[in-house]
C-alpha cells in the first residue's frame, strides 16, 4: 500500500536543475549518465538490458510496477530509476517480488514522484546528461563521472567462452554486452551459439570452424571497441555470414570503414518506425542506442542503407549489396517487444 | 500509389442516436470526410442525424438526411453515380445496410469500389462460422461457439459446453439479444428472445471472470500494420465492453502479455485483410496467459473513437486516407507533424473510460449491466495517477458524484451481492465496501476485478481517511494537500474531510482553493503528443494534472481567447445537437480572429477533435477545473451558452469568480432557471404560464391541487425511486408516488403544476440580442403536451398553429427577451390551447432543436448568437420560415430494446436517446422519411390496435378507417375493437394478456410475427400502467416490432404511408430543398 510516510530523494543533472521525489528501491546515492525511455510496458526488461549500462533510466510513461517482477536471474544494468508514480501493490500471477523489493536486491536507488515528462523534456532539449540520484536530499559537491569515459562493453561482456546447444551450424556470438533472449532465439531454431568476450580473437581457430558471426549489442561508445573491430573485419575477409545487433551494427560499420556518432539523446523507446531500403515496408522497432552510423560514411558502392528511422533519418540497419553482411540498430526479437523483425535472425541463419 | 478514378465517394452515417451506437460515429466520418476533401474527392453523405457536424455546411459536399437502407442508398447511388463507397465510418449501421447492397449485387450493378476493407472481409469477422474458420487457419485461439437455428440446438449445444454459456445474436448491434445462462431454464427464456433478431444464434462457453482487453490495430494495403492502442477493461468478461470502465494502455499485463496479444492482433488482421482499421477484443486468462479472440470489429467503432482520443491518433483520418490506397508511411502524424504516420503512439499519461447510464429514466428496466449495452454516453478522464484519473471520470459523468470518495452516502441492502451482480452503480459499491471494511482481497473476489485497480482505489480511501485525521488545512502534514490533489481529490472532496461540516458546501470550496494557491498547488498543464515528449509537437491538445512540475505550453496572456464550454458525457436529454453548437461557436469564434478554447471530456464528439479549435482541454467540466483554465488563460471571455445544461449550471459561480461571461448575464441566467424568479418576472410582464407551487407537506399538496385540479405534475427534489418527474391522474396516484418514490419535507420540497391536456406544444427557439430578437424559428410538437419536448416528433415550420397563435408567441417572446435583456441563443417552450398560450420554460441557451431548425431554415442560429456574444452588430436574417416550401420533420429515436423490461411508454420524462431530422415537400414526406429513418417499416399487412381512452379512440379514428381503406388488417383489443366496429371500421379482435376467449391472443400473434406494427396507446400519463398494455409494448419491443404509443404520431405516420407510397418518395439533397 501507499505511504503516508515517505522519504525525499533528489535527481541532480549536470545543467544544475533538481527534481525531488521520493525515494524507493534502495537507499544509496547512484551516478551516471541519465536518458528517458517511453516504453509503456517492459520494466524488467529495460533494467536487465546491459545497454543500459552506466545509465540512469527515467521511464516517461508514469505508472511503473503494476505487474511486479516475474522470476528472473538477471542482473539489473540500470544505475537508478526514475518514474513518476510508482506502483506499491502490484498484481499479476507471473510476478514473484514487488519492483522495490528486486531494486533492493540489487542495490539500485530509484526515485518517483517525480515529472519524468519534464524530464524527458530537459533531455531532448539539451541531450542526454550526467545526473545523479542523491537520498535524502543531501548537499554534495558535483563530482560525477562520465561513465562513458570508461569501457561498459569491458564491463558487461563476458569472461569466458561459452557454448549454448550442438549443432552442425555454428554461430560466434561477439558478447558486447548481449540482451537475454538472443541465444535463446538462436538455440531455439536449432543454431549452437558460442558465447565469447567482446575482444576475444574468435578467428585463431581456438573455437573450431563457425558458420557465421553475430555481434551483440552492448552499451557504450563504439569507439572503445577497437579490439573488436579487427575481429570483425577478419571475419569479413574470411567471407563469414554477419549479422550485428544495435552495437554490433556499430561495429560492422566500422569494420566496413565507416564511422559513428553520438546522438543527441538516443533512442530508447519501443516505438521506434523504420522503413526498409527498397520496398513499402516499414516496421515497428524497439531500440536502445546513444551511437548511429553516419551512413555517408561508408562505400555506397558496397553497402546500402538497410533500414532507416522514420522520426529522424537515422541510419538503423546497413547491408552489403554483395556479401552476406548485414547490421540493425533495433532488437528483431524481444521477448515483450514488437516481433514483426523476427525474420531477420531467420534472414541471418538462412545465409549459414 | 492512389487510384485517381475516385472523383466522387457515397459515405453511410449511423443514423439516429441510439445505445450502441453514439456520437463517436458523427467524429468518425467526419474525419473521413476530411480525409475525402483533403484530396480533391467529392463526398455524398447519407445520415438523416440533423444534429451531427458531419451532416453541416461545408463539411461533406452532398447531403441526404434519409434512411441508411439499401433501398435508399441505391436511389442515391443512382442519382449520384460516385466512384467509390466508405461503409467503415457508419457504425454497425452503415456496415449491414454495406453488406446488403454488397450481397444484394447493387455495389456490383453500378460499379461502385469498397474502399479499404473488402466487403468479404466484414462478412467474415461478421458471419462467426466463417471467422472461426479463419482463425483456426492461422491458429488463434475463439471461443468455442456452436451455430445454432432452433432453441432445441441451443439446449443440446450448451449440454455439450457445459453452464455457464453465452448466447449471442448474430449480426446484431452491439451485444443486442445477448446474455449469459446458467441453466436450461435461464436459456429457454433468452434463445427465444435471441432469434427474434436473429436466425442464427451462437451458443458459447462463458468465460465470466477473465480480463477483456481490446487492441486498435491499422493495416495498410503494403501489409504494414501498427497497434495504436491497448485497452483493459475494468470489469472482467461478461461485462460488454461499452458497459464497462475501460483504461489505457493496459495496466495489468507485463510485456510479455502485451506482445502476445498484440503479435496475435496484427496476425489476425493480416490474415483476414483488413485494409484501415479495426477492432480485435480479447478474453484473458488472470492465472496464465491463455486467451480467446473475442471477437474482431471490421470498422471504425466506440473504442476506435476512444483510442483517437486516448492517444492523439486519429484513427478514423487515417483509416480513409488508407482507403483511397496510401500507405501508412506516406501519411504524416498530425500531433507532431513531423513525424509519420506509421508509429505506435506512446502515452505518458493512463486514460479512463466511464460509461455514462441514464437507467433512472426508465420505468421498469434493470440495473444489472451484463453483456448487453444499456448506458448512453461515455466520458474519458486523463491524468497521471490511476486515482487522478479515475476520480476525474466519477465526476465527469455528472451524476452527482465528487470522485471516489466523499459523495453522498449510497444505500447499499446486501454489499456483497451488490459486488457480485454488477449495476451501474458498482464502483460506488465498491468504494463503499473499502470504507466499511472489506479488504482488497475480498473484493476482489466478489468483483472479479484485478486486485491491481482495487489496490488503487484502496488507496483513495485511504487517503480520505489521513484528511479526516485533521480539521484544518494549516494542520495537514507538509506534502499531504498535495499528494491528495495528485490523487484525484477535488476541493470539495477536500473541504469535506478536513473541515466536515464546519463551512457551508461553496465556502469550505473557496477556502481549500485560495489555500492551495497560496501554498503553490496548482495542476500542470500538459500535451498528448503521441510521442511521451520524445519529439517536440506543437499539439494543442492538452489535459491537467497534479502530477507533474511545469506546463508544456506558454500562455500568451493577451486576452484574444475565448473559452467554450463543451456539452459533457452524452445523456438523455443532451447529446450531439449541443456538440454541434459548440462546434459551429468555436468555428464563428476563429473566423472573427480569436483564438477558441474548448474545455470538454467527451470522447464521442466532434468538439474533442484537437483540429476544431486553437487549444483543447480535455478536462473536466467543474467549477475547480473551469476556474484553473481561466487562470491560465486569461481570455477574453467564456460561452456558457451552447453546451447544453453542465455549463449553463455553472454560470452563477463563475460570474461570482470574476469570469467574464459572453452574451446574456449570469443574473439573467438566474432569472429565467430559478422557478420563483421567472414566475415573478413573467407575472409583471404579464404573461400567462401553467399554475405551480413548491410544496413541502402533503397537506399543502391537497389543498393545492384541489385548486387546479387534476392531473397534476409533480417533481420531487429528492427522488428515492424511478423517475423525477410524473403526473399523476387522481388522489390515489399522487398519494402512491409522493410515498413510494419521492420524500416531501421542508429540506426536500416538492413542485407541483397544473398539467394542462389537450394543448399543443410549441417551441421557440432564437437569437437575440440586447433583448431584442435578431432570428427565431417556431416549431409544433405533433404530439400533445405530456410528451416530453425530448422524445416528442416536432414539425418546422408549424404546420397545424393558428395564426394568432404565432403572432402571440412571438409577442410574449419578445418580452421576454427584453425583460431578461437576451444576447445570445435561447429557447421558449409554451403550452398554446386554442388561443390561449402559457409559457412551460425558458432556457438561456441553446437547446436540443438549434441544429434542426438552423439546417431546416438554412440560417445558423449559432453563428449568429456567436458573433452577438462576441460583441458584433448583426442583421436580421432577410428569410423567415414562412419562405419555406418544404417541412422539415425531428422524430426522436428509442433504444427500448437495449433496456430490457423498460415500459417503452412516452411521458413527462425524456427517454428518447436521439434524432432525425428529414425535409420533404409536404407534411407526409417529412414524416414517412423521418419515420423511416428512426426505424420503422411501413407495415405489410397486419397492425394490432389498442387506442386508449375514448378521446385517443376518437382520434385514431381517421387513421383506422384509412388502413383499412388500404387494404390492412386491424387486429384490435375488445374496446378498440368495440369502437371500431361502432364506427363500421373491419377489425378482428384479439384478446388481451389476461383474456380468454376464443379469439387469438394478441401477445402470440406478436411472438409469431404475425403483426407489422403495434399502435398501443396507454390510457392516461400515469406510470403505473397495467401490466396488459406494458406486456404487449414490451413484446412488440422484444419481437422487434414497431411501436407506436401515441395517438397522434400513430395518426400522422399512418396517413403519411397510406397517402405516399414509399417509392414515390424524393431523392432529394439538402441543397436541393433551399436553393
Amino acid at each position: 500500500m501507499q505511504s503516508f510516510d515517505k522519504t525525499f530523494s533528489t535527481l541532480q543533472l549536470e545543467n544544475g536543475l533538481e527534481f525531488q521525489g521520493f525515494l524507493f528501491g534502495y537507499t544509496a546515492p547512484a551516478e551516471g549518465e541519465v536518458v528517458f525511455s517511453t516504453i509503456m510496458s517492459g520494466y524488467p526488461e529495460a533494467l536487465t538490458d546491459p545497454s543500459y549500462s552506466g545509465q540512469i533510466l527515467c521511464i516517461t510513461y508514469p505508472l511503473i510496477g503494476n505487474y511486479g517482477v516475474p522470476a528472473i536471474d538477471d542482473k539489473i544494468h540500470i544505475r537508478g530509476l526514475i518514474v513518476t508514480d510508482y506502483s506499491f501493490d502490484y498484481s499479476h500471477w507471473r510476478a514473484v517480488k514487488s519492483l522495490d523489493q528486486w531494486l533492493k536486491e540489487q542495490k539500485i536507488p530509484a526515485i518517483y514522484g517525480v515529472d519524468t515528462r519534464q524530464i524527458t523534456k530537459v533531455l531532448r532539449d539539451s541531450g542526454s546528461m550526467l545526473g545523479r540520484i542523491i537520498p535524502n536530499g543531501k548537499e554534495m559537491p558535483w563530482d560525477v563521472d562520465n561513465p562513458q569515459s570508461e569501457n561498459l562493453v569491458d564491463v558487461v561482456s563476458c569472461k569466458e567462452v561459452s557454448h549454448y546447444g550442438s549443432s552442425k551450424k555454428r554461430v560466434v556470438l561477439l558478447d558486447c554486452g548481449v540482451r537475454p533472449g538472443v541465444i535463446e532465439a538462436f538455440t531455439q531454431r536449432g543454431i549452437e551459439v558460442i558465447r565469447v568476450p567482446w575482444n576475444y580473437d574468435f578467428n585463431d581457430g581456438s573455437i573450431g570452424q563457425y558458420n557465421g558471426l553475430l555481434i551483440s549489442n552492448g552499451p557504450g561508445d563504439p569507439d572503445q571497441c577497437d579490439n573488436a573491430v579487427k575481429n570483425i573485419k577478419r571475419a569479413m575477409e574470411l567471407n563469414k555470414p554477419i549479422y550485428g545487433l544495435c552495437l554490433g551494427n556499430a561495429l560492422l560499420a566500422k569494420a566496413a570503414g565507416g564511422r559513428t556518432y553520438k546522438l543527441k539523446c538516443g533512442h530508447h523507446s519501443a516505438n521506434q518506425p523504420v522503413s526498409m531500403y527498397s520496398s513499402k515496408r516499414c516496421y515497428i522497432t524497439s531500440q536502445v542506442h546513444d551511437y548511429a552510423v553516419d551512413f555517408s560514411t561508408l562505400n555506397s558502392a558496397e553497402w546500402d542503407e538497410y533500414f532507416t528511422n522514420m522520426n529522424d533519418g537515422t541510419c538503423e540497419g546497413i547491408i552489403h549489396k554483395t556479401k552476406p553482411f548485414f547490421g540493425t540498430h533495433f532488437y528483431p526479437e524481444f521477448n515483450g517487444n514488437p516481433d514483426d523483425t523476427a525474420f531477420l535472425f531467420d534472414k541471418f541463419i538462412s545465409m549459414l | 500509389m492512389i487510384d485517381n478514378s475516385m472523383k466522387k465517394v457515397l459515405i453511410l452515417g449511423s443514423g439516429a442516436l441510439k445505445i450502441g451506437e453514439a456520437g463517436e460515429f458523427d467524429y468518425s466520418g467526419s474525419q473521413a470526410i476530411k480525409a475525402m476533401r483533403e484530396e480533391g474527392i467529392k463526398t455524398v453523405l447519407i445520415n438523416p442525424n440533423i444534429a451531427t457536424v458531419q451532416t453541416s455546411e461545408g463539411v461533406a459536399d452532398k447531403i441526404y438526411f434519409l434512411p441508411v437502407t439499401p433501398y435508399f442508398v441505391e436511389k442515391v447511388i443512382k442519382k449520384e453515380d460516385p466512384q467509390g463507397i466508405l461503409l467503415a465510418f457508419g457504425g454497425q449501421t452503415a456496415l449491414n445496410c454495406g453488406v446488403k447492397l454488397y450481397e444484394t449485387g447493387i455495389l456490383e450493378k453500378y460499379k461502385l469500389q469498397v474502399l479499404g476493407t473488402p466487403v468479404q472481409t466484414i462478412i467474415n469477422t461478421e458471419d462467426r462460422e466463417l471467422f472461426i474458420e479463419q482463425m483456426d487457419q492461422i491458429n488463434v485461439k475463439c471461443i468455442k461457439s456452436h451455430a445454432v437455428e432452433t432453441i432445441e440446438q441451443a439446449r443440446e449445444a450448451a449440454a455439450e459446453l457445459g453452464y455457464p454459456v453465452i448466447l449471442r445474436a448474430a449480426y446484431a448491434l452491439g451485444g443486442l439479444g445477448s446474455g449469459f445462462c446458467d441453466n436450461e431454464e435461464e436459456l429457454n427464456v433468452l434463445a427465444e428472445k435471441s432469434f427474434s433478431y436473429s436466425p442464427q444464434v451462437l451458443v458459447e462457453k462463458s468465460l465470466k471472470g477473465w480480463k477483456e482487453i481490446e487492441f486498435e490495430v491499422v493495416r495498410d494495403k503494403y501489409n504494414n500494420c501498427i497497434t495504436v492502442a491497448n485497452m483493459e477493461n475494468f470489469d472482467p468478461l461478461g461485462i460488454h465492453t461499452g458497459e464497462s470502465i475501460v483504461v489505457a494502455p493496459c495496466q495489468s499485463l507485463d510485456s510479455s502479455d502485451i506482445a502476445k496479444l498484440s503479435e496475435l492482433a496484427k496476425r489476425i488482421v493480416r490474415h483476414i485483410g483488413i485494409i484501415g482499421e479495426c477492432n480485435v477484443q480479447f478474453a484473458f486468462d488472470t492465472v496464465s496467459d491463455d486467451y480467446r479472440v473475442i471477437e474482431v470489429n471490421a470498422r471504425l467503432s466506440r473504442s476506435s473513437a476512444l483510442a483517437s482520443k486516448a492517444t492523439g491518433y486519429p484513427l478514423a483520418f487515417v483509416a480513409a486516407k488508407i482507403g483511397l490506397g496510401f500507405g501508412l508511411a506516406e501519411l504524416k502524424n498530425g500531433v507532431t507533424k513531423t513525424t509519420s504516420a506509421f508509429f505506435e503512439p506512446a502515452l505518458d499519461y493512463v486514460i479512463c473510460k466511464i460509461p455514462r447510464w441514464d437507467l433512472s429514466k426508465f420505468h421498469g428496466v434493470s440495473r444489472e449491466i451484463g453483456s448487453s449495452m444499456k448506458s448512453v454516453g461515455e466520458v474519458m478522464a486523463i491524468g497521471r495517477t490511476f486515482e487522478e484519473t479515475i476520480q476525474k471520470g466519477l465526476r465527469m459523468i455528472g451524476q452527482g458524484a465528487h470522485g471516489f470518495v466523499g459523495n453522498k452516502e449510497i444505500v447499499v441492502n446486501d454489499i456483497d451481492k451488490a459486488l457480485h451482480d454488477p449495476t451501474d452503480n458498482r464502483i460506488f459499491v465498491i468504494s463503499k465496501a473499502l470504507q466499511k471494511g472489506y479488504t482488497v482481497e475480498e473484493v476482489c473476489n466478489l468483483t472479479k476485478i484485478d486486485k491491481w485497480f482495487i489496490d488503487k482505489l484502496n488507496n483513495i480511501v485511504e487517503m480520505s481517511k489521513e484528511l479526516s485525521k485533521y480539521d484544518e488545512l494549516e494542520e495537514l502534514p507538509d506534502g499531504l494537500l498535495k499528494q491528495a490533489k495528485q490523487m484525484g481529490f477535488s476541493d470539495f472532496q477536500i473541504a469535506r474531510f478536513v473541515f466536515k461540516e464546519k463551512y457551508d458546501t461553496e465556502d469550505g470550496v473557496n477556502i481549500v482553493r485560495a489555500y492551495r494557491k497560496k501554498t503553490g498547488i496548482v495542476p500542470y498543464v500538459k500535451q498528448i503528443d503521441t510521442l511521451a515528449a520524445e519529439v517536440p509537437a506543437q499539439t494543442n491538445y492538452l489535459y491537467l494534472t497534479y502530477n507533474g512540475c511545469c506546463h508544456d505550453i506558454d500562455y500568451e496572456k493577451d486576452g484574444k481567447s475565448v473559452i467554450v464550454l463543451g456539452s459533457g458525457a452524452y445523456r438523455i436529454g443532451s447529446s450531439v445537437e449541443f456538440d454541434w453548437c459548440s462546434v459551429n461557436a468555436l468555428q464563428t469564434i476563429r473566423n472573427l480572429g480569436w483564438r477558441g478554447i474548448m474545455i470538454n471530456y467527451n470522447p464521442e464528439t466532434v468538439s474533442t477533435d484537437y483540429d476544431m479549435c486553437d487549444r483543447l482541454y480535455f478536462d473536466e467540466l467543474t467549477y475547480e477545473r473551469v476556474m484553473d483554465i481561466h487562470d491560465l488563460e486569461t481570455p477574453h471571455g467564456m460561452v456558457v451558452s451552447v453546451g447544453g445544461q453542465i455549463p449553463n449550471n455553472l454560470a452563477m459561480r463563475l460570474d461570482a469568480s470574476g469570469v467574464k461571461l459572453l452574451g446574456t448575464t449570469a443574473k439573467s441566467i438566474d432569472n429565467a432557471e430559478d422557478r420563483n424568479k421567472f414566475s415573478e418576472m413573467l407575472d409583471s410582464i404579464g404573461v400567462d404560464q401553467p399554475r405551480w407551487k413548491e410544496l413541502t407537506t402533503l397537506d399543502e399538496i391537497d389543498a393545492f391541487v384541489d385548486e387546479v385540479g387534476f392531473p397534476v405534475l409533480v417533481r420531487p427534489s429528492y427522488v428515492l425511486s424511478g423517475a423525477a418527474m410524473n403526473v399523476c391522474s387522481n388522489k390515489s396516484e399522487l398519494e402512491e408516488f409522493l410515498k413510494l418514490a419521492a420524500e416531501v419535507s421542508q429540506k426536500h420540497p416538492v413542485v407541483v403544476s397544473q398539467f394542462i391536456q389537450h394543448s399543443k406544444e410549441i417551441e421557440f427557439d432564437a437569437v437575440a440580442s440586447k433583448g431584442e430578437i435578431i432570428a427565431y424559428a417556431i416549431s409544433e410538437h405533433i404530439e400533445f403536451a405530456g410528451v416530453h419536448s425530448g422524445d416528442a416528433t416536432i414539425q418546422f415550420p408549424p404546420q397545424k398553429i393558428y395564426v394568432e397563435t404565432a403572432r402571440r408567441i412571438k409577442k410574449i417572446s419578445r418580452k421576454i427577451a427584453e425583460a431578461l435583456n437576451i444576447s445570445g441563443p435561447f429557447n421558449i417552450q409554451f403550452l398554446a390551447k386554442e388561443n390561449d398560450i402559457k409559457v412551460i420554460e425558458c432556457n438561456l441557451r441553446a437547446s436540443r432543436s438549434f441544429p434542426f431548425v438552423s439546417k431546416v431554415l438554412k440560417i445558423n442560429l449559432i453563428e449568429l448568437a456567436t458573433k452577438i456574444m462576441m460583441g458584433l452588430e448583426v442583421e436580421k436574417p432577410a428569410k423567415s420560415a414562412f419562405d419555406l416550401d418544404y417541412i422539415g420533420v425531428k422524430a426522436s429515436q428509442f433504444s427500448f430494446s437495449r433496456l430490457q423490461k423498460a415500459d417503452p411508454v412516452l411521458g413527462v420524462d425524456m427517454s428518447s436517446t436521439g434524432e432525425v431530422g428529414c425535409l420533404g415537400d409536404n407534411m407526409d414526406e417529412a414524416v414517412l422519411k423521418s419515420m423511416l429513418s428512426v426505424g420503422y417499416n411501413v407495415p405489410k399487412q397486419n397492425v394490432l390496435m389498442s387506442t386508449g381512452d375514448a378521446k385517443q379512440k376518437v382520434e385514431m379514428l381517421n387513421a383506422a378507417k384509412m388502413l383499412v381503406d388500404n387494404g390492412y388488417t386491424i387486429y384490435a383489443t375488445k374496446g378498440t375493437y368495440s369502437f371500431l366496429k361502432e364506427n363500421n371500421i373491419e377489425a378482428t379482435r384479439v384478446l388481451w394478456p389476461d383474456e380468454t376467449g376464443t379469439e387469438r391472443s394478441a401477445l402470440e400473434m406478436i411472438q409469431n410475427k404475425e403483426i407489422d406494427m403495434v399502435v398501443n396507446i396507454p390510457k392516461n400519463l400515469s406510470k403505473g400502467e397495467l401490466s396488459n398494455g406494458y406486456k404487449i409494448r414490451r413484446a412488440a419491443i422484444d419481437f422487434n416490432i414497431p411501436l407506436i404509443t401515441n395517438s397522434r404520431l400513430a395518426t400522422a405516420f399512418i396517413i403519411s404511408f397510406c397517402k405516399l407510397p414509399v417509392d414515390q418518395i424524393n431523392i432529394k439533397s439538402w441543397d436541393e430543398y433551399y436553393s
